[in-house]
């Protein structure tokens, strides 16, 4: 098959980029998207031109390294799957296919459909985590977890960080990533010290990354690859309630004899 | 030089506890004088950085990708394991050492095995308590599986995601410390260079991937948790970043590296289509434990759509060949007898690079809901790449490149035969010997990053002084100076062919003759190819672009120049060992059934291979190993 693909170009994060037409013959259908980015790839090599510049690693999607907004959609119209899950099966001879990078202000393009996705990892570090010392946890079936709440705490876990929810989200906003975490986290009983600060701290660097806010359009659902719920949004501005009504900042209590 | 592997003595199940009580400390204040660089952030490099970190080291941990929660211990579907005997089925940490030491086919080291064993059932504790949703039975207790050809059901998992809950319990353990500011954290950044000072590890150089920027740092200790080299046959189920530039700049630098030619088959992945096809896909093993694998009696019915062929008219060649572990037999035995079939022309699919894998049975007997339960997410994405639903058609699956037991050589405290050079996780190659065990390479990560690198290079650090080479220093400016002329020099050839074109054609190589099953005239031919090959990448590849900018092609033709020569290395060791142990099956060496016949008298040894020169032919150094718990015996799994 053949199809046609207007491709976002930017040289850098300094310049401004521009849509680029290119043709990509010989397709098979069984190839993934990407696999077909290589093949166009190969030929701008072939001409000395710089190949387009996109992300990818695992080719499975798991790693949630890869990205594109194909046709308006980030990850593509497929549902439920990674920009790399999707295979040219899915479109039809002679088509025009617009691929162009995530777009938010908190991730800046770096090249081409590259963009910096590292807000999304300061959210994690303001307090995505449960505080552990190597070592010093017990045995592990002296916490029990309900069934039901180890596989709800399972979905939210299931992010793979990959930033399609800010890109498809009118608002850019990080709502759906920030209570995934805090709800796969907030529903284990190994999560429930730290519940409340991790809500407000990982809500504040959310806004200090400049994300917007969720105003229940829902298409962050509709292209998370791993069908997190918009449930768990619920859930975290339920939490960040509480916490912003009963938070006490902590004293300094230092010192001992 | 001899090769000490540095063991402790006595009791095998008292040497680790021996070990750590004879380290050297370092005081709580003067930690933060020590600056460790940790590559990559797997499960090991993610683990010990944050480990380290949490110990008041100061830490610099780099990864290639845009952030540290990619990295390819991601993928791992199946599951972890660990002796935690939770189901009451007669398991136990000397069951799991011996399973491990056995299923290696008796190519590792009895007492980093057991050290393994022992600490897997911290892993599970440490995981738990950091909030990885493993699967629990409805009384709120962990739930467990048996698992790639062990008869106790001794692995954890998290539906299909186990990698991905372990990698992001360690990238969380991570971020807090970077939050604490233990932990410097540079994304994107590839190490390029090992920085080594009158023999002792000193530093890494890297470049910075987004602005070119190549740049050296300084450390009292370096480890290298870089994974595997799969992706020295192109076709793999790594990610396609995975490389194996790392652990060879380092072997260049002195590091030995052991057992190159011990690469794992595995034997449940998505068939290859097509020409353009860039990597391979696995399918969890764990499919195994429900799904049955067979092909047609007789090749004339290959082509059969498969509801043609009756019951009666298929081969469920596993059960029928190893009836007490039928279609659980380890991953070695499993591909190699996959292998057989298509060769013998009873494959199914496009080229009959095939067997079905079916569902069938169990979905008769279980119910869809159950099997849904257990495999859904690896149905979907079997669904999503081949657009056939295995809930209906048996899957149809082959043999793909998965993992290297081989690696960088180590000594029981993770160093290599660079003083200050530490080595985790797959990048190293102490635990699996010739062929690793399913659910045991997560364990291994993680043992090594949380809790055996912690202590080891604390007690290197113990005794010496901090500092002592700045960034200044003529070794660290000429380490510098090498790389920013080596990626000159891959700018400047101005060739035709794309770094990808050699990539392809050095791992079709390596795979025709260096793959499932070797032998002495084909090793031969590829050790003839592999050198001509790489003259030519130096002759005719083209990167378009510059160094000062975001260059994917360049990254890609430093990798592959790499593994043009990785490559040689893991020919030339498969060469050598005229045995078949594990994942390295010398057609030489077999028994009149077609099994892999190892040869103890003569092969009993971890080959350690040094560098002399590119050129010039590496020197063998044997490290002999004894087995004083599990009597060697020939493997068998009828």
């Amino acid at each position: 098959m053949r199809v046609f693909l207007q491709v976002w170009r930017q040289k850098n994060g300094q310049s401004k980029g521009r849509f680029e037409r290119y043709e990509a013959s010989d397709i098979s259908p069984d190839m993934s998207l990407l696999e077909m980015l290589d093949v166009v790839n190969e030929g701008l090599v072939q001409k000395n031109e710089a190949p387009i510049a996109f992300d990818h690693d695992c080719r499975e999607g798991i790693c949630g390294m890869c990205g594109l907004v194909i046709n308006g959609v980030p990850h593509g119209s497929e549902g439920g799957a990674t920009t790399c899950q999707l295979h040219m099966r899915k479109f039809r001879d002679g088509d025009e296919i617009w691929i162009e990078p995530f777009r938010a202000k908190a991730f800046p393009v770096l090249r081409d459909c590259v963009v910096d996705r590292t807000a999304l990892d300061r959210i994690i570090q303001a307090g995505g985590f449960i505080s552990v010392r190597t070592g010093a946890a017990p045995d592990a079936n002296q916490i029990l977890v309900p069934k039901e709440d180890a596989d709800l705490a399972m979905d939210a876990a299931a992010c793979i960080g990959c930033g399609a929810c800010v890109a498809a989200c009118p608002n850019a906003s990080a709502m759906l990533f920030t209570a995934a975490k805090l709800s796969h986290l907030g529903l284990l009983p190994q999560g429930q010290p730290e519940r409340y600060s991790r809500a407000l701290a990982m809500v504040k660097q959310m806004d200090a990354e400049g994300f917007g806010a969720c105003t229940n359009h829902e298409e962050c659902e509709a292209v998370c690859p791993k069908e997190v719920s918009i449930d768990f949004i619920a859930r975290m501005n339920r939490d960040f309630a509480k916490a912003a009504a009963t938070f006490r900042p902590p004293k300094a209590r230092g010192g001992g004899d | 030089m001899t090769l000490n592997s540095n063991c402790p003595t006595g009791p095998i199940e008292k040497r680790w506890e021996k070990r750590r009580f004879e380290m050297k400390l370092v005081n709580p204040a003067n930690k933060r004088k020590y600056n460790v660089i940790v590559v990559g952030s797997g499960l090991a490099g993610a683990s010990a950085a944050a480990s380290l970190g949490e110990l008041g080291y100061n830490v610099q941990c780099f990864c290639y990708q845009d952030s540290p929660r990619r990295a390819h211990s991601i993928a791992a579907q199946g599951g972890i394991n660990a002796a935690k005997n939770y189901t009451n089925d007669g398991d136990s940490i000397f069951r799991l050492f011996y399973d491990t030491v056995k299923g290696g086919d008796f190519r590792a080291r009895e007492s980093n095995v057991y050290r393994l064993a022992e600490v897997s059932v911290d892993i599970i504790d440490q995981c738990t308590a950091q909030g990885v949703p493993f699967a629990r039975e409805y009384g709120g207790l962990l739930a467990n599986r048996s698992f790639g050809g062990a008869q106790v059901s001794r692995t954890f998992y998290a539906r299909g995601q186990t990698g991905q809950q372990l990698l992001i319990g360690a990238y969380q353990a991570l971020a807090r410390q970077i939050a604490a500011g233990t932990v410097k954290m540079s994304c994107r950044s590839e190490m390029l260079e090992l920085i080594v000072v009158d023999g002792v590890a000193r530093g890494i150089v890297t470049r910075d991937m987004v602005t070119g920027k190549i740049e050296a740092h300084v450390a009292d200790a370096v480890a290298l948790c870089t994974g595997g080299y799969g992706n020295v046959f192109y076709l793999s189920t790594n990610a396609k970043g995975c490389n194996a530039m790392a652990l060879w700049r380092a072997h260049k630098k002195g590091a030995f590296l052991a057992n190159p030619c011990f690469t794992q088959i595995h034997p449940t992945c998505i068939p290859v289509k097509g020409e353009y096809q860039s990597k391979l896909t696995l399918m969890s093993e764990s499919l195994r434990n429900d799904g049955r694998v067979w092909v047609p009696k007789d090749g004339k019915d290959s082509g059969k759509p498969v509801f043609d062929i009756p019951e009666n008219a298929r081969d469920y060649y596993l059960e029928r060949r190893y009836p007490a572990f039928g279609n659980l037999v380890p991953r070695d035995i499993a591909s190699r007898a996959a292998k057989q079939v298509c060769d013998d022309g009873r494959g199914v699919g496009p080229g009959g690079l095939g067997v079905y894998l079916d569902f069938a049975d169990s979905i008769k007997r279980l119910g869809r809901k159950t099997i849904e339960e257990r495999y859904g997410n690896l149905f979907d994405m079997y669904h999503h790449i081949t657009d056939e639903n295995p809930y209906e058609v048996p899957m149809r699956i082959y043999p793909a490149v998965h993992y290297t037991m081989g690696g960088l050589w180590v000594d029981y405290d993770l160093m290599s035969t660079v003083p200050g050079l530490f080595v985790g996780g797959e990048a190293n190659f102490s635990d699996h010997g010739a062929n690793r065990l399913g659910a045991s390479a997560l364990m291994q990560g993680l043992a090594d990053g949380y809790f055996v690198l912690p202590y080891t290079i604390g007690h290197y650090l113990g005794q010496r002084a901090a500092g002592g080479v700045k960034l200044d220093h003529p070794e660290v400016k000429a380490a510098k100076k090498s790389v920013e002329e080596r990626v000159q020099k891959l700018l400047d050839i101005g060739g035709s062919r794309s770094p990808d074109s050699f990539h392809r054609e050095l791992g079709l190589l390596c795979w025709e003759h260096c793959g499932m099953a070797r032998n002495k005239a084909g090793l031969e031919k590829a050790l003839a190819r592999i050198p001509e090959l790489r003259a030519e990448f130096w002759q005719d590849l083209r990167v378009v672009g510059s160094g000062e900018e975001l260059n994917q092609e360049l990254e890609r033709a430093g990798r592959v120049a790499d593994a043009l020569e990785f490559a040689e290395l893991m020919v030339r060791d498969a060469l050598h060992r005229e045995e078949s142990c594990g994942g390295h099956f010398r057609e030489e060496s077999q028994t009149p059934e077609g099994e892999a016949m190892r040869d103890d008298e003569r092969y009993c040894y971890v080959a350690a291979w040094a560098h002399q020169g590119v050129d010039a032919e590496p020197v063998l150094h044997k490290e002999p190993l004894s087995f004083e718990y599990v009597k060697l015996t020939q493997r068998s799994y009828k």
